[in-house]
């Protein structure tokens, strides 16, 4: 490895840091941009889909047991689960899964 | 300390209490991308307690795994934490002028969807005792929960790694569906979020792009179209 771990972590730690403390520090008013304001609403979702798949069909030891577990964790998603309830019948989802494959 | 503040502290541990667990759960699953990209568990335990990020640390051990530029860390972790952005400017207008602009310095370190969902629902100002509380509980949660899936991701058998590892991706769906149930927008750019994502590998430009520098160039496509062509309406200025 080139890079030095630590320098990654500092990094990350630090940008982390920034972008949620200087708005709190420096915005006292909403913004108004209306493209700016429609852009950060849309980001995370765009980031956490684009990270969730095909990661999640990767990840597991079957893609089978992934797509699974995808499609349960949007069902329950959609009926608005608790946040730690659809990660654990995910998991279940997969183990079940994997045991009888 | 002050009989209010010592009663937020109180009622923020409380409200904190099943987050920590939570997050203990998930960064467990988070440890073990970790472990399988080579870090030791005080590396974990430091990168968690640096970000309480979940989606933010995950995108900076696909960096660290591509062994890619340090400036690639800063754009993916702005680009994977950008919505806390909005929080943070939301959370802004929730401290009285009265209180001590440090604690703004404090409370924004740890500005998390969890926690800022249970800062919102606070009637009037935000006393940062309360936050403070709920901070006690989730940082250890989510920093040793972290250190922990990468010590006890070594041990456990592959079947059990297996299901734990999908741990992650359902928090990020707990947190993308129930909006993208409410709003058509959302849902469209959740669903070319997917396919782009599963395609990329088989286009150009983006096939020779790595994990995180794809999900940036995604992200940024993606939302400035939905911006562009759909602008958010608000229609409840605490929802960020």
């Amino acid at each position: 490895m080139k890079h030095n771990i630590y320098i990654y972590i500092l990094i990350a730690g630090l940008t982390s840091y920034l972008i949620r403390v200087l708005p709190l520090t420096l915005i006292r008013k909403p913004i108004r941009n209306v493209f700016l304001k429609s852009f950060l609403y849309y980001v995370p979702y765009v980031t956490l889909a684009v990270m969730t798949f095909p990661a999640i069909v990767e990840a597991t030891q079957s893609p089978l047991s992934g797509f699974l577990a995808l499609a349960a964790g949007a069902i329950l998603s959609w009926h608005n689960k608790s946040l730690p309830l659809v990660a654990a019948v995910c998991c279940l989802t997969v183990f079940i899964c994997e045991s009888f494959l | 300390m002050r009989k209010e503040n010592s009663t937020a502290l109180r009622s923020g541990i409380r409200d904190g209490m099943p987050i920590g667990i939570g997050y203990a759960a998930v960064a467990f699953s988070l440890g073990i991308a970790m472990r399988n990209a080579g870090m030791n568990a005080f590396q974990g335990f430091l990168i968690s307690m640096l970000n309480m990020a979940s989606a933010g640390e995950y995108a900076g051990v696909q960096v660290i795994m591509a062994d890619a530029a340090y400036i690639e860390m800063a754009l993916v972790t702005l680009i994977a934490n950008a919505r806390y952005m909005l929080m943070s400017t939301a959370l802004s207008q929730r401290f009285s002028e009265k209180t001590a602009f440090f604690h703004r310095l404090i409370v924004g370190y740890c500005i998390t969807d969890e926690l800022f969902g249970i800062a919102i629902n606070q009637e009037g100002y935000l006393n940062p005792f309360y936050y403070y509380g709920a901070m006690l509980v989730a940082i250890p949660g989510w920093s040793f929960g972290t250190a922990l899936g990468i010590i006890a991701g070594n041990v456990l058998p592959a079947r059990i790694v297996s299901a734990l590892s999908v741990a992650l991706y359902g928090m990020f769906l707990a947190i993308i569906i129930p909006p993208a149930r409410k709003d058509k927008i959302v849902a469209a750019t959740v669903i070319s979020g997917f396919a782009l994502s599963w395609c990329a590998p088989y286009i150009p430009f983006l096939k020779d792009l790595n994990a995180g520098m794809k999900t940036i160039v995604l992200t940024l496509v993606i939302a400035s179209l939905a911006a562009y062509f759909f602008p958010h309406q608000e229609e409840d200025s605490n929802e960020a």
